[in-house]
């Protein structure tokens, strides 16, 4: 039975890390859809610390911001926003993009 | 027309494999078409119902709305593969007797179908909800209709023979190994899908990364490949997992691991004692 309890015992102290964690305040970066583009789309960011991305839609259509370089994806509705947590991120460029609008939609996070 | 068959295809491919891997684990019980039919169409109303509500679901719960929910759906479809998983342990062994004895898939008892429906809808309802939506902004920026539904007809028919595929290549398993080669594979697909939730959970700032990259296998096999993908939805492969998505999955595979261990002796003792 014992490996029961342990696992649960992991379970449990990851979601207290998890209630400390919440409580910290992270460096904000915003970015702008419009025309579905990025605005900018080269955002330079720390590395080494967790970012709070927010992304805003001022298009009247839907957006997912992506990317598999920072593991993200989420859905940004129409004329609305969103916040997405990355990182701490080691130095280099991380490219993300609009899934619906994969031609136009394209910009890299450089953390430096 | 390619650009939209693209994305359908990717986002039904993910539904197809979960639905292929049910529909493999319910061999032999009747009118499991009917009740998988069920969950999909369950799923395709749920996700044009999120769909619609994408706005109100994002601003939910300070901004972290969309995490939450998908996290939810996976948990929820973790609990039922691993109560589905167990279930069978306990009563492949009976199962696969009969089903050598009649020598066909023909009718083996009743099986509790319902956990796997819900497993199918949220499987569809997830991926689903993602396509509507595209499809949406598709008809707002002025797409032709024949781009569109030539797109939706090509990436579905591409996802669906996927999973056909994948589904005629797990009916060439021996019977004696199949009921165990389908439980090891619903162990895998919950496990991925706790890893998912994890990473809902770190992007929404909810837990901690435990490490953001604990890996990167991307040059080996990349999240974009086909293969990629499928193994994605497969068995949760993900190239740059953060440290709390292996501890999730290595977590819940060991618990639904030792469930189907744990019933599944208990139940062949009391076999033996009678």
């Amino acid at each position: 039975m014992w490996p029961l309890r342990t696992v649960l015992g992991a379970g449990v102290l990851a979601l207290g890390l998890a209630a400390g964690f919440a409580a910290a305040q992270d460096a904000e970066f915003r970015i702008v859809i419009k025309d579905h583009k990025f605005v900018p789309a080269e955002v330079t960011v720390p590395a080494g610390k967790k970012i709070k991305l927010v992304v805003e839609n001022q298009d009247a259509t839907a957006e997912e911001f992506e990317s598999y370089e920072l593991n993200r994806e989420k859905v940004v509705p129409a004329k609305g926003q969103i916040t997405v947590f990355v990182g701490p991120l080691a130095p280099g460029r991380y490219p993300f993009f609009g899934d619906f609008h994969m031609d136009t939609a394209r910009g890299v996070l450089i953390a430096k | 027309m390619l650009a939209i068959a693209i994305l359908v295809f990717r986002e039904v491919l993910e539904a197809a494999l979960v639905v292929t891997v049910v529909f493999a684990a319910t061999r032999g019980v009747p009118g499991r078409g009917r009740w998988i039919g069920g969950g999909i169409a369950a799923g395709v109303l749920g996700a044009v119902t999120v769909a619609m509500s994408a706005g109100l679901i994002a601003d939910a719960a300070q901004g972290m709305g969309q995490e939450l929910f998908n996290a939810l759906v996976l948990f929820a479809a973790v609990v039922m593969i691993a109560w589905h998983a167990i279930w069978m342990a306990t009563h492949g062994r009976t199962l696969t007797l009969q089903m050598k004895e009649l020598g066909s898939a023909v009718l083996v008892g009743r099986r509790p179908l319902t956990a796997l429906l819900i497993v199918v809808a949220l499987a569809v309802l997830r991926e689903g909800s993602e396509v509507v939506l595209f499809l949406f902004a598709q008809v707002a920026g002025g797409s032709e209709w024949w781009d569109i539904a030539g797109g939706i007809a090509l990436g579905v028919s591409g996802g669906c023979a996927t999973g056909l595929a994948l589904y005629f290549g797990l009916l060439r398993i021996p019977i004696r190994h199949f009921f165990t080669a389908t439980n090891w594979l619903l162990l895998l697909l919950a496990a991925g899908m706790a890893s998912q939730a994890a990473r809902f959970l770190v992007q929404a700032d909810l837990l901690p990364s435990l490490g953001p990259r604990l890996w990167d296998t991307s040059m080996l096999l990349s999240d974009r490949s086909l293969l990629g993908q499928t193994l994605h939805a497969l068995i949760g492969y993900d190239a740059r997992p953060a440290g709390i998505q292996v501890l999730f999955y290595v977590v819940t595979g060991a618990l639904i691991a030792i469930g189907m261990r744990r019933w599944g002796r208990t139940r062949r003792r009391s076999h033996g004692a009678h």
